[in-house]
């Protein structure tokens, strides 16, 4: 115990992986065992998570629960991990996410234990990147998640899975080539990978860097940081990756790719881009800022345009993720200003409530998949009469993705719009007609799935939800409730960890 | 109970209602019922303690009760959120407090309570009826009770918390929240049976429409926090604030106060129906007649011009009394504009819903073009009386349909529309309690002088435009109250006089006492409510009451607005216009027999055939704005941008590697590598790539070991080539 307690993060970091290798030795015919451990292994590191958050002192300057090891001593590389209140909410989110979608996935009938064994794989390797405060291990996490959500989209997935696996994973990794490149630079001219040591030295670095003038190397390396980020966000025009591989990918893949991977790509911004380079940040913000808003209104276009329900909410999740974008553009902008702050307060609570909004969005599409194997809403109409308890609940998330005030993503929304309205006010005014659609793609789900004239076709087949269902996404709607009503309590912890970003 | 206390805890009763009944009671009417109804109560009760201790606080308006908290947490500082009342919420609360009690309580003899499960009724649909046989043994068809009658309580519990949300905020967010929670209760109301398509699509035009004002409401809300720091009414109405955002200037042309509020005016537009975002409301009378009366005419729609008024510091910022400002010059327009254009299409109009529908934008416009010319507390006073006689025509309305309904069951007649009025005639025999009360409202909406409220409050908004010189404004309402008394005479004639038109007429039956009481109570308020605002100086009557109503709202702002002096022309005007069109309207109509057309279509000719159809605006929107929307969308965004252009550019990459791939092997590796080296080492090559095949079982240790080997390979090599 008191081991665990003085390496809280390397515990939550790598027991999902540990586990893995555990259920790697379970019978594989034992589904139902294979199931449990799973679940049970997932839920370790959420009440660790939550032993973390209870003992984090939001209040102190700088990185908590730091561990520091010699890894690759050639390069200098440490395994170093710390929080701050940025990567607690997102470590939050993704220990939060990882059991609902393992208890979501006890419907998988086909190779259990290589199914449950990526999830946890890909839990650690979505926390690796929280958790990282050395350049390198960032990026080692950074592709390590990569390789699980590629087999579960590949293996488990969909009729056109082949493309879109190969899509997400060719895409994710020729944008984080540039990525590396520039990652080695720092290392050769800093002689280290240690982030808290790089915001200090490679900020203040000034003349040349390897023959070039320091600016443009600059410059460039901001770009390929950026690029790198804006495909994993995605940003317009870098997202069709996104709904090829969110409609093949099995429900509890969409549910973890939207909740938590497409967040590592915004934080990434966060923990490095705007960091790393404050001056090319500001200097660029408006090229990012406009390509939020076309994130936001042609995500909404798109998803208004489409007839299947999931890749509907996928391209809801490029509309979301503007505002996160907006809002950091915004902050990048104005770095300093209480409008930067409070834009940059939105993007980040946006992160997660568009976390857990989308992976319940997600999920009930995958309910309502599983039961009639088809996802165009054409093919359904009225259903609402059939499955009063599923529209319910359906109708409620919707809500909650839509922004609706009382409800969870209302408030970050309109921090964002609040925080970037004063810096890029003719963008967020044109964000508005992004805002309008969202409206216009959420009624258009629900009208051609529960409203309407009843299709006959489904009476006497189309099953209730069940209660594991329900257990999915009780905690979710109870936390779209929570944090539309009273939000302090996790804005208190963003809040305090913008200021001491700045 | 401290009031401040209280006033906190006046939206909770409803909105605790609403998750009882979702989670817990659903299946149990009766006591859906007791709870929703019960927690409606409550909240009138409450609503009535604090508009009662409101009314003994001299000088409300500069101690109101109030209380705030930390929301949220930003930067250095909170936004806070809080709950206030001051003579203008005081009075709002009081109205909505009785009318939202009366709506519950009806909605129990409306949704047919006590009655037999239908033959064929599902969720989804109205209820078709049911058949019930009597002691003789003969079968008879009743009305059936609706089947989803829990989850209507529940859905209105929801809304009566945001109406109350609204009215108790001390800041325009929570003002927002409640707004669009109500918003979001209209939606699901008017979609309530949402298996008939016309009430979906009616219900998604409500969102989308409202939705549009919404956003730039959005908008400015952001502006005003940015330019303020603040959101709450104390702050951003203070006089040190007003003047700085008066002498800011904004964007085209308007100071930084007078663009906040044209943002805020705009959602307004949207949530009062208000040109040109009023076509939502004629069609949401799809949903069940006591969710129009509620949401979309005593509520729901009053709260944009509620918002309106709160707001009248910011865009009058500036102004000295004389002229107007720019942002209330848009907003007199609008609001005098749909005035006299809702009226002219209620004349056209059949159904007995859609004409109070129309009658009700055309009544907003009037306390918009109030608010316009500056005359906030007579609009605020046609607020309260408009809410009170407009609930009770709608209720009264769906009485008449119920009772129709009853017709239409018993002779079996389902081709008979029972909300067309030329289908009915005679009525006040059959229905006697509706018909008085249905009489008190319509002559209250038309203005019958002294008796009815409705008369009060419209000479105030009259005497103002005349007082002040609006004439454009004055003449324009003058013609819509013309029109207003004439088409309201033409629903009460053709509905309740005469003699029936129909088999369905002739056998419409009285509605059971949860209808008829609700009337009553409404009656009453739609009379007397007028005699608090009876000028000072009006002839005979004046200073008999003392003018409460402005003595008292009028106190709400800091600089307290002068009663207009007494003039006898708008005052001969109104009564002119609400006699004239009362007049012509029984005229017209009195004789009209079974299956005639409108005797004004045979005078008005295509202009008739115009206002029929609304001046085709649906027509006009789905081409401008729904069907672009669409293409845009599904063709352009997705098709040609996402699909087309961006993945071809991919795909695009993905040809030249494969291209170079093959380019390499045919001309490099196939003539060259194979020549030296022997086709041995392919062999090895092709065996390696079948054997890795086997790690996607699943193995992934394996691919983390290679790749964090790759990884290393790469950085070494990196790190040696730099160093070299």
């Amino acid at each position: 115990m008191e081991f665990i307690t003085s390496h809280l993060l390397t515990s939550i970091l790598f027991f999902p992986a540990l586990a893995a290798l555990v259920i790697l030795f379970l019978p594989k015919d034992e589904v139902k065992l294979i199931r449990w451990a799973a679940l049970i292994a997932s839920l370790v590191p959420f009440g660790l998570t939550v032993l973390l958050w209870t003992n984090f002192n939001s209040g102190a300057a700088g990185f908590q629960f730091q561990e520091q090891y010699p890894w690759y001593e050639a390069i200098n590389a440490t395994f170093h991990v710390g929080v701050d209140g940025l990567s607690l909410t997102m470590v939050l989110l993704t220990t939060l996410l990882t059991p609902l979608a393992i208890l979501a996935s006890f419907s998988i009938t086909d190779r259990v234990k290589a199914y449950m064994m990526l999830f946890l794989f890909l839990e650690t390797g979505m926390l690796g990147v929280f958790l990282a405060l050395d350049l390198l291990i960032f990026f080692v996490f950074w592709e390590i998640g990569l390789v699980p959500m590629y087999f579960l989209i590949n293996q488990w997935g969909g009729a056109n899975r082949n493309y879109a696996s190969l899509k997400f994973m060719i895409y994710t990794m020729a944008g984080s080539l540039g990525l590396l490149l520039s990652i080695q630079m720092l290392g050769v001219l800093f002689q280290t990978y240690d982030l808290p040591t790089l915001y200090q030295q490679w900020t203040s670095i000034k003349g040349t860097v390897m023959g070039l003038p320091v600016d443009t190397v600059k410059t460039v390396a901001f770009w390929s940081f950026t690029v790198a980020f804006a495909i994993k966000v995605p940003i317009w025009p870098f997202h069709t990756w996104l709904p090829d591989a969110h409609t093949e990918a099995p429900t509890a893949g969409s549910m973890l790719l939207a909740g938590v991977l497409l967040k590592l790509g915004a934080y990434g911004f966060l923990r490095l881009v705007i960091p790393l380079y404050p001056v090319e940040s500001a200097r660029f913000a408006g090229v990012l800022a406009f390509l939020a808003v076309m994130s936001i209104i042609f995500g909404a276009f798109g998803a208004y345009g489409q007839d299947d329900f999931k890749r509907l909410v996928a391209y809801s999740s490029i509309n979301h993720m503007g505002f996160v974008v907006l809002g950091i553009a915004a902050a990048a902008k104005a770095a300093g200003t209480l409008d930067a702050h409070i834009a940059l307060d939105g993007a980040v609570l946006q992160m997660f409530n568009h976390g857990i909004s989308a992976a319940g969005m997600f999920f009930l599409v995958g309910v309502i998949y599983e039961r009639t194997h088809t996802r165009n809403l054409n093919d359904f109409g009225g259903l609402f009469s059939l499955v009063p308890v599923y529209g319910g609940i359906l109708i409620f998330t919707s809500m909650a993705s839509l922004g609706l005030p009382a409800l969870n993503g209302f408030v970050s929304e309109f921090l964002v719009v609040r925080g970037s309205w004063p810096i890029f006010t003719v963008y967020t005014a044109a964000g508005m007609l992004g805002l309008l659609f969202t409206g216009a793609y959420i009624l258009k789900g629900i009208k051609k799935l529960l409203h309407g004239p009843l299709n006959e076709k489904w009476v006497g087949h189309l099953t209730e939800i069940n209660t594991r269902e329900i257990i999915v996404m009780a905690p979710l709607m109870a936390l779209f409730l929570v944090l539309g009503i009273w939000p302090a309590w996790l804005l208190d912890v963003i809040n305090k960890a913008v200021t001491m970003l700045f | 109970m401290a009031t401040e206390t209280l006033i906190w805890l006046l939206p909770l009763p409803p909105l605790l209602a609403f998750f009882l009944i979702v989670l817990f009671t659903n299946r149990n009417k009766a006591l859906s019922h007791w709870i929703g109804v019960g927690a409606a109560a409550l909240s009138w009760l409450g609503s009535m303690i604090v508009f009662v201790r409101a009314l003994g606080v001299e000088h409300l308006g500069e101690h109101p009760f109030a209380s705030a908290i930390n929301w949220l947490p930003l930067g250095d500082t909170w936004l806070k959120i809080g709950v206030r009342i001051d003579p203008l919420s005081a009075v709002v609360l009081f109205f909505v407090g009785w009318t939202v009690f009366m709506i519950f309580l009806y909605s129990v003899g409306y949704h047919n309570y006590g009655q037999p499960e239908g033959d064929h009724d599902r969720p989804g649909l109205p209820p078709h009826g049911a058949t019930a046989t009597d002691e003789h043994g003969h079968e008879h068809a009743v009305p059936s009770v609706e089947p989803m009658y829990s989850r209507f309580f529940a859905f209105i519990g929801l809304f009566a918390f945001g109406m109350y949300t609204l009215v108790v905020s001390d800041n325009l967010l929570t003002l927002f929240v409640g707004w669009e929670i109500m918003g979001l209760c209209s939606y699901l109301l008017i979609g309530f049976w949402y298996g008939k398509k016309s009430a979906r699509d009616a219900a998604i035009k409500a969102f989308m429409t409202t939705r549009i004002g919404d956003v730039f409401m959005l908008l400015g809300i952001a502006f005003l926090y940015t330019a303020t720091g603040s959101l709450s009414y104390d702050v951003v109405f203070s006089e040190r604030v007003l003047h700085a955002l008066a002498t800011t200037p904004a964007f085209f042309g308007l100071t930084a106060a007078g663009m906040i509020g044209l943002l805020l005016f705009i959602g307004a537009v949207g949530k009062s129906a208000q040109w040109p975002l009023h076509v939502w409301l004629p069609d949401a009378m799809e949903g069940p007649t006591p969710v129009s009366a509620m949401i979309h005419a005593a509520t729901m729609v009053s709260a944009g011009v509620y918002m309106t008024i709160r707001i009248f510091p910011l865009f009058s910022a500036g102004w000295d009394g004389h002229g107007l400002t720019a942002t209330m010059s848009i907003i007199a327009f609008i609001g005098a504009f749909t005035a006299l254009f809702a009226a002219t299409i209620a004349v056209a109009q059949n159904d007995i819903k859609r004409v109070l529908a129309y009658s009700t934008i055309s009544q907003l416009g009037y306390m918009i073009a109030a608010i316009g010319i500056g005359a906030y507390v007579a609009a605020a006073f046609h607020l309260v009386t408009h809410a009170f006689f407009k609930a009770l025509l709608f209720l009264g309305s769906g009485s008449v349909i119920h009772g129709m309904e009853h017709g239409v069951l018993h002779t079996g007649d389902h081709d008979v529309d029972p909300q067309d009025m030329f289908n009915m005639g005679g009525l006040y025999k059959k229905m006697p309690v509706t018909f008085w009360t249905f009489l008190i409202g319509g002559f209250a909406l038309s203005g019958f002088p002294l008796v009815t409220a409705g008369f009060w409050s419209k000479d105030e908004i009259f005497a103002d435009a005349f007082g002040h010189g609006h004439m454009a404004v004055f003449i324009t309402l003058a013609l819509a109250a013309f029109l207003t008394a004439f088409y309201t005479m033409r629903q009460i004639t053709l509905s309740f006089l005469g003699k029936p038109r129909t088999g369905v007429a002739e056998h419409a039956q009285e509605t059971p006492w949860t209808m008829t009481v609700p009337l009553m109570v409404l009656a009453i308020f739609a009379v007397t409510f007028g005699w608090v605002g009876i000028p000072e100086h009006f002839p005979g009557l004046g200073g008999l009451l003392p003018n409460w109503f402005h003595e008292f709202v009028g106190g709400t702002l800091a600089v307290r607005p002068e009663a207009v002096a007494f003039s006898m022309a708008p005052l001969l005007t109104s009564l002119g216009v609400a006699l004239g069109g009362l007049f012509f309207g029984w005229l017209v109509y009195r004789k009209v027999q079974a299956g005639a057309v409108d005797p004004l279509k045979k005078v008005l000719g295509p202009v008739h055939t115009l206002l029929e159809n609304k001046y085709y605006f649906d027509e006009a929107y789905d081409f401008l704005f729904v069907k672009p929307a669409y293409w845009l969308a599904e063709t352009f965004t997705y098709k040609w941008i996402d699909r087309g252009l961006i993945d071809n550019i991919l795909h695009s990459f993905g040809r030249a590697a494969t291209w170079l791939g093959s380019a390499l092997r045919n001309y490099f590796d196939l003539p060259f590598i194979n020549r030296f080296v022997g086709d041995g080492s392919a062999a090895v090559v092709r065996k390696a790539g079948s054997e890795l095949r086997y790690v996607e079982t699943g193995r992934i240790q394996q691919y983390m070991i290679a790749a964090m080997s790759t990884l290393i390979v790469v950085g070494a090599l990196l790190y040696y080539f730099f160093l070299a």
